[in-house]
């Protein structure tokens, strides 16, 4: 029963009612304003599902076909969005199957919250049934964790759970929480954490430090931009784009970055990175000074560290400060936020165009159009290539679509060739390279924007890593469209085993089922794809459904992705073929 | 910065939560860093923990970990000293058959030339405490052991840095 009293505070009067610690836990989600939620049922959170049941009005849940597959729709939700994801698992199984998820939101520092429940605090320790230290195993791969075994205590964990999520650098947290605490009564009140003594979330620059910045960028007759996801999580894509505009720099993307300025831009110049574009590769070692912004350096972007803008000055701007000299030595290091820095030193940068940089980009560009993109997106052999499947995404999308890609050939090439006009546009598991990653990330982006085009780019093999959420699809008739560029191969394992292995395809090679079969056992649309006549009029025909769809694309078996700076090379030594 | 493995004592100032202890040294394990000696204790701040770590990496790494030490959300603030900057302490304590401290004359001399204390005696054994370097600790892990030693035990290092670490001024800012 449901009371309500009101008890004093020495300072002021606080409103409490006596409620469960479980209904605690779905009033402070709504609290935050959580109003979708990802999850799977079990017997340590049942009282939970049993608030959440009454609730429903106010918190959608939505049972996923597997705990990982929430975790990923959460993220995907979130990095929509730009809200926290929620994930709720059970204990012991349910709470290890969102370790893949929560390390994958760790190093893509994606904001989420995942609450799992946990056996009664006096079976904590005993091997009980179901039981799991689950805190001490996402430990490692947690922004922030914590065990909650008294009701009086879920409301300031939870409010200190959302704040940590999401605030500074983002990043998912776990909160535990023991059965009993879940059924005892407590006065609930909810206050919102807005800081924690031991926590800096965004540190702060001088203006000497912005100052110095500017001179290098002024004085720089090669500069250079590579940024990440920092401009998109700190929402500076407004500030980033006028800032490389006045200082006409040529600035290139991580893969998270992906979509921060429309990839038409004039001073978008690609992707860097393993698989990047061919210019922005070779010229990180030809540029004098090197603004990073938001991203980290990550050895999938650098290539051979010790070869990498050894010529450079490197500015870097950061919200992490255990990102700066991690991996690359930084002249200049302006901490803090993306958004307000960018502002800052706007007015102490010079007007200026480069034009004789700008166009070595373009005579590079050339050389990776003649002998890369032309073939990928304009081939004349019989197999379809996966570019082309892109190039006729974009055409009917016209490059307002949320693309969620997988991880693998098909990822690459999603992110090589979708048209951009968006910003959070690009969803994909960077950091962690999560296989099974892109059908539930849909999911959760599709809710997120229901009114834009959500499609799914997904390998044969990643796709059968979490194909059971056709089943959530279906569940909720969510309007995604799930492409399969089918190679049957895993196709960036051999594409290594081919390059580097002399061709020894050790367990690549893929026997695939019917997978339009299974889409239409999903009570799916569904359509396979083998000849490029058939393209065009199937992408559109997806593209125009209003329902869920599936489209498998058979693509050429053993078409590799290039450009390509081997594992251990320098980014001078990218590959064209 | 020198790239050379060298000794740092790591201090951390942190907030005195459980599961703490795991968060942090987990960011030495990732790196595969073997934890010489570690010790914690409360600090000269009410409600605030103290770690001591001592750690053998290159001061290149030091840094690099300091940074990820300090990203952890319960963490206040942390260090790292080379000894020079330090004044550290270890302790060892030795438990010793009673009969030896009257048929060995020899041992009562080491025990006075030591320094260490006798902190009990009982019929079957006495029981040594030596505070100081871990090379004075062990020097005399060394001599008692010709006599045979029942127990030994040593406890991680402890240590004040010369400079100040003003993690009053840092949490009085914080709560502002």
């Amino acid at each position: 029963m449901r009371t309500q009293t009101i008890t004093k505070a020495p300072s002021e009067s606080k409103i409490t009612e006596r409620i469960s610690g479980s209904e605690a836990v779905v009033r402070c989600l709504i609290e935050e304003g959580v109003s979708t939620i990802y999850g799977y049922p079990g017997g340590a959170i049942m009282p939970v599902y049993d608030e959440l049941f009454k609730y429903q009005d106010q918190i959608h849940h939505v049972l996923t076909r597997h705990e990982q597959g929430a975790t990923h729709a959460a993220q995907g939700y979130a990095r929509v969005s730009g809200k926290v994801g929620v994930a709720m698992a059970t204990s012991g199984p349910g709470a290890t199957n969102l370790i893949t998820g929560i390390a994958d939101a760790q190093i893509d520092s994606t904001p989420m919250v995942c609450i799992t429940g946990q056996v009664p605090s006096h079976l904590l320790g005993s091997d009980a049934f179901q039981e799991t230290d689950i805190v001490g195993i996402s430990t490692p791969v947690t922004k922030w964790n914590c065990q909650v075994t008294r009701a009086e205590d879920i409301p300031e964990v939870m409010a200190k759970a959302f704040y940590i999520a999401k605030s500074g650098r983002p990043g998912p947290v776990l909160v535990d929480i023991t059965k009993d605490a879940q059924f005892e009564e407590f006065d609930f009140s909810y206050e919102k954490c807005e800081k924690i003594r031991s926590y800096n979330p965004i540190p702060t620059s001088s203006e000497e430090t912005l100052k110095a910045a500017a001179d290098l960028i002024n004085s720089a007759k090669k500069p250079f931009v590579v940024w990440g996801q920092g401009v998109i999580l700190g929402e500076a894509e407004e500030e980033f784009q006028t800032f490389i505009e006045k200082a006409g720099i040529p600035s290139a993307w991580t893969i998270l970055g992906a979509s921060a300025i429309p990839t038409s831009h004039p001073l978008n110049v690609g992707m860097v990175g393993m698989h990047g574009n061919y210019a922005p590769n070779i010229l990180t070692n030809e540029c004098d000074v090197l603004i990073a912004i938001g991203m980290r350096f990550d050895d999938r972007v650098t290539g051979r560290l010790d070869a990498y803008a050894k010529q450079a000055k490197v500015i870097h701007f950061e919200i992490d400060p255990a990102e700066v000299d991690k991996n690359v030595k930084t002249d200049i290091a302006v901490l803090g936020d993306a958004k307000a820095n960018l502002a800052k030193i706007l007015p102490f940068i010079n007007s200026n165009s480069h034009e004789a940089w700008h166009q070595q980009f373009k005579d590079l560009y050339k050389v990776e159009y003649d002998k890369i993109i032309d073939k990928d997106l304009f081939p004349n052999k019989e197999g379809l290539t996966m570019g082309e499947v892109l190039k006729e995404i974009n055409k009917n999308t016209d490059g307002k679509a949320v693309v969620v890609s997988d991880v693998g050939q098909h990822q690459m090439i999603a992110c090589r060739y979708a048209d951009f006009k968006e910003s959070k546009s690009n969803i994909t598991s960077g950091g962690l390279g999560t296989m099974g990653f892109c059908l539930p990330a849909a999911i959760g982006a599709k809710m997120a924007v229901p009114e834009r085009e959500v499609v799914a780019i997904c390998g044969d093999g990643g796709y059968q890593m979490t194909i059971q959420e056709l089943g959530t699809i279906f569940q909720q008739q969510l309007a995604v469209k799930i492409v399969v560029l089918n190679n049957d191969f895993l196709g960036m394992v051999r594409q290594w085993q081919q390059l580097f292995f002399d061709k020894r395809y050790a367990s690549t090679e893929m026997i695939n089922p019917d997978f339009v079969a299974i889409a239409k056992g999903y009570y799916l649309n569904a359509r396979k794809v083998t000849k490029r006549e058939e393209l065009a009029d199937a992408v559109a025909e997806m593209i125009a459904s209003k329902e869920p769809y599936f489209l498998e694309v058979c693509v050429e078996k053993e078409d590799n992705v290039f450009p390509m700076i081997p594992s251990g090379a320098s980014v001078s030594e990218v590959r064209l073929e | 910065m020198s790239t050379e493995k060298e000794l740092f004592t790591v201090s951390v100032y942190t907030e005195n939560n459980i599961g703490l202890l795991n968060r942090i040294s987990a960011i030495f394990q990732r790196r595969h860093i073997n934890i010489e000696s570690l010790n914690t204790s409360p600090s000269e701040i009410k409600g605030v923990s103290r770690f001591t770590i001592v750690v053998y990496v290159s001061e290149v790494n030091m840094k690099k970990i300091i940074g990820q030490i300090e990203k952890q959300v319960e963490v206040i603030k942390a260090y790292y000293h080379k000894d020079e900057d330090t004044i550290y302490q270890v302790s060892g304590l030795f438990k010793i058959k009673s009969d030896l401290l009257f048929e060995e004359r020899q041992i009562q001399n080491i025990i006075k030339e030591s320094g260490a204390r006798i902190v009990t005696v009982n019929k079957e054994f006495f029981v040594l405490e030596k505070t100081g370097k871990k090379e004075e600790v062990e020097l005399l892990y060394r001599e008692l052991s010709v006599f045979g030693i029942m127990q030994f035990t040593r406890s991680g290092r402890i240590s004040v840095t010369k400079d100040e670490m003003k993690i009053s001024t840092m949490l009085a800012a914080f709560s502002n």
